[in-house]
């Protein structure tokens, strides 16, 4: 093993390849194998048309042989009706909207609430700080099915929140949040809180404190204080939080396949139709592509921040 | 204590004005953290237009005291009153007095002129006098260039200077400085120090500088309270502090100083006699001591007021074998303009003299092991009791 492990170490180095180049290379293979290489092939049938086959989609690149005419042919098919059908219907265009005025309301939520409490645990004691932030992470030790699951009996016609509503007397009957607009709100809202927690804390435990008296020291009150300091130097953080949440978001199919209603209408369950339902994967493929479009740019505004917060440093 | 600017003489002493009200006036001050006393029952009065030191070392409570000033921590006991007026329960936004951070606490995501300008437009200044004395408070800390650049591209004498401006232009009357030079190197310390005084005589705002850096408050401060776990040991100006030194404790803490362990002999109006094993003579101390004839004492004599000779000096006193010794070098540091000795007297005590080297050093007119006559006269000693 020793010897192997000399050998492909003496190869790799003749080609300048080891050490630091072996750590950055083996990532950046997988993300290749696994993620470029998958991505270039959907790209490519996204451009295929749809035949019932196996696999159901016609290919791109054929060698025709005509043995009467005696000609080898290598015919190159792009068909771009897929992506004409995503601007034709409006099903598409819909399901796009809604995706992201979806991931928008839950981003705005998690921030609503995330941001609270990063601040609340950023400022509290260093002792009772990671206690708290492993509460943040606890349910990730859960699956999240069984979680979504656990939403369904809390938001359901007789679960806990419409019973507890009638205790009170506030409502008569019993109470339908689940199958609603709604109920994703808050299955999507619980489920990407962490991942707005995160960021949001790691920037505000790194604030200086002195900062906040310095600027009462200037005259500023403590409001304000945080509206003209902290705010401003939590924006990176606010950032990364938001995009851990809206990137997801926008594609997400499990919670609102069980939690919305019929009409709650969300890309990730079009994309779904179309892969099984309809066993149309050229169409399927092309949403997809559509999707990534549409998160590019909140990707490339990500690195944008990060890179210049990166020079500010 | 080199390089250090003698006071003008015309300046000021209200401390000695009975007629003056104190501007800060600190009143039995005591703030515990828990079960760790931080300042003990301290009471100090500050004038208009001082500049006053606190000095000590870390955890001797000075920097408590000065955010209590702030108004970033509670007495809890005593009162503090800065003109006239009981600060407690005023927050630090509404006080008075503005501070200058010890790291100096620049706004990160602000440029210079913006941080400078923060102060002022809390207090809703008209913009166009907000940029007048932002760029006349750069341009005395001679920052005028670098106002649209953010701290983290300025070097740390320019961010120091950064922050001084930030708290003076909001022209207050109290400004406190935390450890105002800290940071910076020897050279660039030095020359601020010159600048700070110079700043605070220009624009008449009383100073109160935290520092544990002893010849930080002798250059700069008019008075300086040394304080020592919680309280207060002296105050007084640094000529006070340096030549007369009320304890063991402040007499250590500022400079070196040599002490001669003896037994007061005769005690009178205008002169102590302490005859001291130690030093192997009778001292001769000419001011009074509260200690009676027969305590025991303590005789502080600083370093430089000790002269070496090869030669038996001539009697500085009259009375043969009083403020005389002799010993042997034992150790000498050249420091280029003075040189430290280290003289073993033959009861086993070391004394440190410093002496101006008048010639050149190849000369070495007293080298090691040489034999040497150490003699002061009756003004360099000065007796603490026990």
């Amino acid at each position: 093993m020793r010897a192997v492990v000399s050998v492909l170490a003496a190869v790799l180095g003749r080609i300048g390849l080891w050490g630091r180049g072996v750590v950055v290379a083996i990532p950046f293979l997988w993300l290749m194998l696994f993620f470029l290489v998958p991505f270039l092939i959907v790209f490519g049938i996204s451009f295929s048309e749809s035949i019932i086959a196996q696999p159901p989609y016609a290919p791109l690149v054929e060698w025709l042989t005509d043995e009467d005419a005696g000609t080898n042919k290598l015919q190159i098919l792009l068909n771009l009706t897929n992506y004409l059908r995503l601007t034709g219907d409006d099903l598409y265009i819909l399901a796009y909207l809604n995706s992201v005025k979806i991931a928008l309301v839950t981003t705005l939520m998690c921030l609503a609430i995330g941001y609270p409490m990063a601040y609340a645990i950023a400022k509290a004691p260093p002792a009772r700080r990671g206690p708290l932030m492993m509460l943040v992470i606890l349910p990730f030790w859960t699956s999240f099915l069984i979680r979504i699951y656990a939403w369904i009996g809390i938001l359901k016609g007789n679960g806990v929140i419409s019973n507890f509503l009638e205790w009170t007397g506030l409502t008569s009957g019993p109470v339908e949040i689940l199958y609603s607009d709604w109920a994703v709100y808050i299955g999507m809202t619980y489920c990407y809180l962490p991942f707005m927690v995160l960021p949001l804390y790691s920037t505000l435990e790194k604030m200086d404190p002195t900062l906040l008296e310095a600027a009462a020291d200037l005259g500023c009150r403590p409001f304000k204080a945080f509206l003209k300091v902290t705010l401003p130097l939590s924006l990176p953080g606010i950032v990364a939080g938001s995009l851990l949440v809206f990137i997801p978001a926008v594609g997400e199919f499990v919670t609102p396949e069980l939690l919305g209603g019929p009409d709650t209408l969300m890309i990730g369950r079009v994309l779904w139709n179309e892969f099984f339902a309809n066993r149309d994967w050229p169409v399927a493929s092309a949403v997809a592509i559509a999707l990534l479009l549409v998160l590019v740019v909140p990707i490339m505004i990500f690195q944008h921040v990060q890179g210049r917060e990166a020079e500010g440093r | 204590m080199a390089g250090q600017p003698i006071r003008k003489p015309t300046r000021l002493e209200p401390w000695q004005d009975a007629g003056q009200a104190p501007y800060v006036r600190i009143e039995k001050v005591t703030k515990t953290f828990g079960d760790f006393v931080a300042v003990d029952e301290v009471s100090l009065s500050i004038y208009r237009n001082e500049f006053f030191a606190l000095l000590g070392g870390s955890g001797s409570g000075k920097t408590t005291l000065l955010r209590m000033l702030a108004g970033f921590e509670q007495p809890t006991e005593g009162r503090i009153f800065i003109d006239g007026v009981d600060m407690a329960g005023i927050p630090p936004y509404e006080r008075p007095v503005n501070m200058m951070f010890q790291s100096y606490a620049l706004f990160p995501h602000m440029t210079v002129e913006q941080n400078v300008a923060f102060g002022l437009k809390q207090d809703n200044v008209p913009k166009a006098e907000i940029r007048d004395r932002v760029a006349e408070m750069l341009g005395m800390v001679q920052l005028s260039a670098f106002g649209k650049r953010r701290p983290h591209q300025l070097s740390g004498g320019q961010r120091q200077r950064v922050a001084l401006a930030r708290s003076l232009v909001k022209r207050p009357k109290l400004l406190l400085l935390d450890e105002p030079l800290g940071a910076l190197d020897k050279k660039l310390r030095e020359k601020t120090q010159f600048e700070l005084v110079n700043i605070q005589e220009k624009l008449g705002v009383t100073f109160i500088v935290v520092t544990h850096d002893q010849e930080e408050a002798m250059t700069m401060s008019s008075r300086i309270a040394v304080m020592n776990h919680g309280v207060i040991a002296q105050v007084g100006t640094p000529t006070e502090i340096y030549e007369y030194p009320h304890s063991r404790f402040v007499a250590e803490f500022i400079g070196s100083i040599n002490m001669f362990e003896g037994r007061v002999v005769e005690a009178s109006g205008d002169h102590v006699l302490v005859a001291s094993e130690e030093a192997g003579c009778e001292l001769h101390i000419s001011h009074a001591t509260p200690a009676p004839a027969g305590s025991p004492v303590a005789v502080a004599i600083r370093p430089e007021k000790i002269a070496l000779s090869k030669e038996p000096p001539p009697s500085a006193d009259g009375a043969a074998g009083r403020n005389a010794t002799k010993g042997v070098v034992r150790e000498i540091a050249y420091l280029g303009d003075v040189s430290i000795y280290l003289v073993e007297l033959p009861t086993g005590k070391t004394v440190r003299v410093t002496a101006p080297n008048v010639t050149r050093r190849t000369e070495m007119p007293i080298t090691w092991e040489d034999e040497v006559y150490l003699s002061w006269r009756p003004f360099a000693g000065v007796v603490l009791a026990q």
